[in-house]
């Protein structure tokens, strides 16, 4: 079991109430998943600068000095602005994988890459997870969250849900795959490669990389219902919008709201009732094996 | 009528309020507000009772019920009305995956849609769908009713016993060894009635009747070396 939460905007003017709405969203999934928390929100973007969020066990050493040392190295003007275990750093997008290279040289972990999203995930609960990296102060145009009850892999941080395998994509995860160790070797030998052990994150390697094929969100969310085996309610992010699409048997939950303001996504009902406007909204439970998402 | 707000009152507290009215035969009616999607709200009612919910719930709501009449205006999260065994549980809204399984008896409205696994192993409840139905609904089921005034979807009735299924719309595919059979009188008049219980505004002559080939009952020898 693990709880699913994604929020997308249709109108600017709740966009700084984004990351206290998904916080609330958040914390009612904890029954379904208290072990690790995340969340990926995709907020201001800045011409011509990508960004980089890094996560370290021993933040006070890794963080220190991290911007003048960066600055120097790739003679460039990054900023770094360290929340808790992650940092988020801002740099001229011609500086990106120079930048990455030199974060994992320092042995810093890549929790994400992007002009917009930034990803913070940590072990512990929900409301705890939230309140270390201030997610209700943030805002954006869309978000998504998890909350995790671990069944495939170990309960770190890297095992933890959003997972991101692709600038400004990423995705969350409730049920498990069983074909996951086949489809990371199939990635790897297309020179695919994943972080982790997570079968999660092989499900966002394969959507990634049939993007990176030329496949639109749509169609690589359709080859998830015969690439992959297992169950699975997928909830996707990326930089215009978010998708979803469950398994054909679809026993993992999932319910969804949409108004004239937002569309909501959740594992359960309950993660709805603070929404404004939900009273009225139209809800609906997602068809098995049918793809839905929005953009902007 | 008295009113339990959900806000203010613990989830134990209103279902022990409630099995203790059920249990002291008062038939007397409650109504409870807030329940913002909470899971098994009003289960386990065993004795005349009328219970409006105001709002929707989640997982498991009205469950193992015995005689209560639970109304819930809203929609009702997945095993809605599991294992009932007589009452009456009416939803405004759509239910989620396996609403009424397992059930002995009594009447499931479903005034909106249901999703999968509708009235899976049915042992004797009478389930009315309103709207559509999701797929693998019916598996297994045993005996009872499942009345349904939209489509249903893929594999019904797969494994089915004795249940009856009545569709009124499309059929996406039927299940191993469900069949579609001749509505005889008896038929439209066991529907008939169901429709009238249901307040469902549709004919039993609009219906096809889908049942038991009965092929799976017994081993056959013939498929011996398919194991």
């Amino acid at each position: 079991m693990c709880g699913i939460v994604g929020l997308f905007l249709k109108k600017d003017d709740l966009r700084p109430k984004l990351g206290d709405m998904l916080t609330d969203m958040l914390i009612t999934m904890t029954d379904r998943g208290p072990d690790s928390a995340g969340i990926a929100i995709y907020g201001e973007e800045a011409e011509g600068s990508t960004k980089i969020t890094v996560q370290s066990d021993t933040p006070e050493i890794a963080f220190a000095g991290l911007e003048a040392a960066l600055n120097e190295a790739l003679e460039t003007t990054a900023a770094v602005k360290a929340v808790d275990t992650h940092a988020v750093i801002v740099l001229p997008v011609e500086k990106q994988d120079a930048a990455i290279s030199f974060l994992e040289g320092k042995g810093l972990r890549i929790m994400g890459v992007g002009t917009s999203m930034e990803i913070y995930k940590e072990v512990g609960l929900p409301r705890e997870v939230a309140a270390r990296f201030g997610l209700r102060e943030m805002g954006g145009s869309h978000g998504i969250g998890h909350t995790r009850m671990a069944t495939e892999s170990a309960v770190t941080t890297m095992g933890a849900h959003p997972f991101s395998t692709a600038d400004d994509q990423c995705l969350v995860h409730n049920g498990s795959l069983s074909n996951h160790n086949q489809m990371r070797r199939k990635l790897a030998k297309k020179g695919v490669f994943t972080k982790s052990e997570n079968d999660t994150e092989v499900g966002a390697a394969y959507i990634s990389s049939r993007i990176a094929d030329g496949a639109s969100l749509g169609q690589a969310l359709e080859g998830t219902i015969d690439d992959l085996d297992g169950f699975f309610t997928f909830v996707t992010g990326t930089k215009n919008g978010f998708g979803v699409v469950r398994d054909p048997i679809a026993c993992k939950p999932a319910v969804m709201a949409e108004t004239e303001d937002y569309v909501a996504f959740a594992s359960e009902y309950r993660a709805f009732a603070d929404l404004p406007g939900i009273e009225a909204a139209k809800v609906w439970e997602p068809e098995p094996a049918t793809v839905y998402f929005w953009e902007r | 009528m008295t009113t339990l707000d959900m806000s203010t009152t613990p989830l134990r507290e209103v279902n022990v309020t409630l099995q203790e009215a059920a249990k002291s035969q008062s038939n007397s009616a409650y109504e409870i507000t807030n329940p913002r999607g909470s899971h098994a709200v009003a289960v386990g009612l065993d004795g005349p009772l009328s219970v409006t919910i105001k709002g929707s719930t989640g997982y498991y709501c009205a469950g193992m019920n015995k005689s209560a009449t639970v109304r819930v205006e809203g929609s009702t999260g997945p095993g809605v009305a599991e294992n009932m065994m007589s009452g009456e549980v009416v939803i405004e809204g759509d239910a989620s995956q396996y609403a009424g399984a397992t059930g002995h008896g009594g009447l499931l409205n479903i005034k909106g849609n249901a999703s999968s696994r509708c009235g899976i192993s049915m042992k004797g409840i009478d389930i009315v769908v309103h709207g559509n139905i999701g797929h693998m609904s019916a598996f297994m089921a045993q005996k009872g009713n499942l009345v349904v005034l939209g489509d249903a979807g893929d594999a019904l009735g797969d494994s089915l016993y004795e249940a009856r299924l009545f569709v009124r719309g499309s059929v996406k595919s039927l299940g191993a060894d469900c069949i579609e059979k001749e509505m005889r009188p008896e038929h439209i008049e066991i529907l008939k009635d169901l429709l009238a219980k249901a307040g469902a505004d549709a004919k039993p002559e609009e219906f096809k009747r889908y049942g038991s080939a009965r092929k799976l009952y017994n081993f056959n020898i013939d498929h011996a070396d398919e194991y």
